[in-house]
C-alpha cells in the first residue's frame, strides 16, 4: 500500500516537472516560431494579427520578395552580413591563433604588458569610443567600407579569443613540440601541422563566437555604414521597420527577422557543445 | 656539477634560443596592432576630443573643460543616466528571478533535461537587434500579437497600444530582455550549481537540514563567484543597452527611455557634436571602470581556497 502511494507520488512529481519544462520551453520558443511561420503568409494576411501563427490562406514567399524590393534589397544586405561575418571569423581566428601561440610558448619583452593590454579592452566598451573609431577609419580610407567594420569586429573578439587560444595551447604538452622540433619542423609548420589539430575545439569555439558577434552587431554598423549599399541586415531591417521605405510592411519584417535568426539557431544547434564550452571557459576563469 | 651543466647551455645555443624567443613578438604583433589602431588610439582620442569643440565639418578648437561644465547642466544626460540605472536594476532582478529557478530545474540530470536547456537557451543566440525587431512586431497594436490576442480573448474591450505610455512600454522591454537573456544566465548559474560537491549536500541531508536551510548554508555561499559573474554580465550589458530602446521605442514615449549610450549616440551622430559626445563617453567610461573594479573585488578567489 505505502509503496504504491509513494510510487504514485513520484509519478505525479515527474508529471509536474515535465509539464513545467514543456510550458517553459513553449514560452521561450514561441516568439521565434511565430515569426518564422508568419513570414510564410501571403502579404495580405501577414498584415493581420498573427492568429493563428501559421498561414491559413496558402503558403507563400511573397514577404521575402517584398523584402528584396526595399532599398537595395534583402540580398545585398544579406551578402554584406555574410561577408562581414565570414571575414571576421577568418581574421579573428588567424590573429588569435598566432597570438595565443605566441603568448603560450615564447618569452619576449613586454609580453605581460601586451597580454594585459589585450585583455583589458574588455573593461572598456567600444560604445564609448565609437566616434574616434569613425575618425580613425576615415583617416585610413576605410570610412563606410565593410573592411573597416571587419577590423572593428575582429578587435572586439580579441580579448575572448586570445584568452581562449592561449589556454588551449597551454594545455598541449611541450614534449609534442620538442619531438616535432627534433624532426626539424620550423615554428610555423609546427603551429599549422602539429599544434592546430590539437587545439581545434578551441578554434571552433572562437569561430562560432566571432560569427555570432559579427552577424548580430548593430550599433557600430549603424554608425559606421552610412551608405545603403553597405548596410548589414540589422541596419537594413531597422531602416525598414522605422518606415524609411514608406509604410511599414510587417510581413517583410517577419521575413527579415527570420533570415537574421535562422543562421544563428542552426549554428548553435549544430555546435552547441563548443558554444557551451566557450561560455564555461569565460565563466570559470 | 651536472645541474649546472644542464642549466647553462653553450653560448651559441642560448643565442639561438634567445632569438627564437623573440619570434614570439611576431606572433602577437597583428593582435597588438589591431588593439592599438582600433582601441588604444581611439581611447586616447576620446580624451583629447572631449577637450574640444569638434563638429563633423569645419575646424575644431580647444575649449578646456568646457564640455564637462556643459555636462553638469545637461539635465537630459542625467535623466538618461538615471533611467539607465533604473533599467539596469529592474532588468537584472527580473533576469535572476527567472534564471535561478530555471537553473535549479535544468541542473539535475533527468530525461529531456538537455532538450529543455537547449529550448531555454535558444533566444540567447539570437541578436539583440533581431530580437528587438521581432518584438516590435509582436508589440505592435494593429498587426502584432499581444494586443490583438488580448482583445480576441475578451481581456480588453479596446485594442491597447503597449508602446504609447511609459509603464507598459518599459515592462514590454523588460519582458523581451528577460526572454532573450534568461537562458544565458541560467547556463552560468547552472555551472555554479554543478560545481558544488554532491557529498556536501548529502551530508547536510543526513544532519537533517531542510531544502531551504541547505540552499542558504551551502548553495548560496559556494556560488558566490558564479553569482557575482552572472550579476556583472547582466549589469555591464544593461548599462550599455541601446538596440532594444532604439529599435522598439526610438527612445520614446516622450524621450523617457533614452539610455546613456543612446544619448551619446544622439549627441555624436545625430547632432554631430563629436567633442561633446566624447566628453559624455568619458563620464560613462569612468562609471564602467569603477564597476570593473567592484567586479574584480567580487570575483576574488575565496580565501584559503584556490
Amino acid at each position: 500500500m505505502a509503496q504504491a502511494a509513494s510510487r504514485n507520488r513520484r509519478l505525479l512529481a515527474r508529471i509536474g516537472e515535465h509539464s513545467t519544462g514543456v510550458i517553459a520551453s513553449v514560452l521561450f520558443a514561441a516568439p521565434i516560431v511565430w515569426a518564422v511561420l508568419s513570414a510564410f503568409k501571403p502579404a495580405q494576411e501577414a498584415r493581420q494579427p498573427p492568429l493563428p501563427p501559421w498561414p491559413t490562406s496558402g503558403f507563400s514567399l511573397e514577404n521575402y520578395a517584398t523584402l528584396n524590393s526595399f532599398g537595395d534589397g534583402l540580398w545585398v544586405s544579406a551578402q554584406n552580413s555574410i561577408y562581414v561575418s565570414v571575414m571576421t571569423v577568418v581574421l579573428s581566428v588567424a590573429v588569435s591563433v598566432l597570438a595565443g601561440y605566441g603568448f603560450s610558448r615564447f618569452r619576449f619583452p613586454f609580453k605581460d604588458l601586451f597580454f594585459i593590454l589585450i585583455l583589458s579592452t574588455i573593461m572598456i566598451p567600444f560604445q564609448s569610443i565609437l566616434t574616434p573609431i569613425f575618425l580613425v577609419l576615415t583617416k585610413l580610407g576605410l570610412h563606410n567600407t565593410l573592411t573597416g567594420l571587419v577590423g572593428v569586429y575582429v578587435t572586439l573578439q580579441l580579448p575572448f579569443s586570445i584568452f581562449m587560444m592561449r589556454n588551449a595551447f597551454d594545455a598541449v604538452p611541450r614534449e609534442i613540440e620538442e619531438a616535432a622540433r627534433m624532426d626539424g619542423a620550423s615554428n610555423l609548420t609546427m603551429l599549422l601541422k602539429v599544434m592546430l589539430p590539437l587545439v581545434w575545439p578551441g578554434v571552433v569555439t572562437i569561430a562560432l563566437f566571432a560569427f555570432l558577434g559579427a552577424w548580430n552587431e548593430f550599433l557600430a554598423a549603424l554608425v559606421l555604414m552610412t551608405d545603403q549599399s553597405k548596410f548589414t541586415l540589422p541596419v537594413m531591417m531597422t531602416a525598414l521597420q522605422s518606415g524609411r521605405f514608406g509604410a511599414i510592411d510587417w510581413g517583410a519584417v517577419q521575413a527579415g527577422v527570420t533570415v537574421m535568426m535562422v543562421p544563428c539557431l542552426i549554428l548553435f544547434l549544430a555546435l552547441q557543445r563548443f558554444y557551451i564550452r566557450g561560455l564555461m571557459a569565460g565563466a570559470v576563469k | 656539477m651536472t645541474s649546472i651543466a644542464a642549466t647553462t647551455a653553450p653560448p651559441r645555443a642560448r643565442k639561438v634560443a634567445g632569438r627564437r624567443q623573440w619570434i614570439g613578438l611576431l606572433y602577437v604583433a597583428p593582435a597588438v596592432a589591431l588593439v592599438v589602431v582600433f582601441f588604444l588610439i581611439p581611447l586616447g582620442m576620446t580624451a583629447w576630443m572631449s577637450l574640444h569643440n569638434w563638429p563633423l565639418m569645419g575646424e575644431h578648437f580647444y575649449i578646456g573643460l568646457g564640455n564637462y561644465v556643459a555636462i553638469l547642466r545637461d539635465t537630459r544626460f542625467w535623466n538618461a543616466l538615471r533611467f539607465t540605472a533604473y533599467y539596469t536594476v529592474i532588468v537584472t532582478i527580473a533576469i535572476f528571478v527567472v534564471a535561478f529557478p530555471l537553473a535549479l530545474f535544468v541542473e539535475r540530470p533527468r530525461p529531456l533535461t538537455n532538450l529543455y536547456r537547449t529550448m531555454f537557451f535558444m533566444p540567447a543566440v539570437v541578436g539583440f537587434a533581431s530580437a528587438s525587431l521581432l518584438w516590435s512586431w509582436l508589440l505592435n497594436v494593429d498587426s502584432g500579437l499581444f494586443s490583438p490576442a488580448a482583445y480576441d480573448l475578451g481581456l480588453i474591450d479596446r485594442k491597447f497600444n503597449l508602446l504609447a505610455t511609459f509603464q507598459p512600454a518599459f515592462w514590454s522591454i523588460i519582458a523581451m530582455v528577460v526572454w532573450k537573456v534568461a537562458g544565458f544566465t541560467m547556463i552560468i548559474l547552472m555551472a555554479g550549481l554543478q560545481s558544488i560537491p554532491q557529498d556536501l549536500q548529502e551530508a547536510a541531508v543526513i544532519d537533517g537540514a531542510g531544502p531551504f536551510a541547505r540552499f542558504r548554508a551551502i548553495t548560496l555561499p559556494l556560488m558566490r563567484r558564479t553569482l557575482a559573474l552572472a550579476l556583472i554580465l547582466s549589469v555591464a550589458g544593461s548599462i550599455l543597452a541601446f538596440d532594444q530602446f532604439y529599435i522598439i521605442l526610438r527612445g520614446g514615449p516622450r524621450n523617457q527611455t533614452l539610455t546613456a549610450v543612446y544619448w551619446i549616440f544622439n549627441q555624436s551622430f545625430v547632432s554631430f557634436k563629436l567633442g561633446y559626445g566624447a566628453a559624455l563617453s568619458m563620464v560613462l567610461l569612468v562609471v564602467l571602470v569603477a564597476l570593473s573594479l567592484v567586479q574584480l573585488w567580487l570575483l576574488r578567489k575565496p580565501e584559503g581556497l584556490d
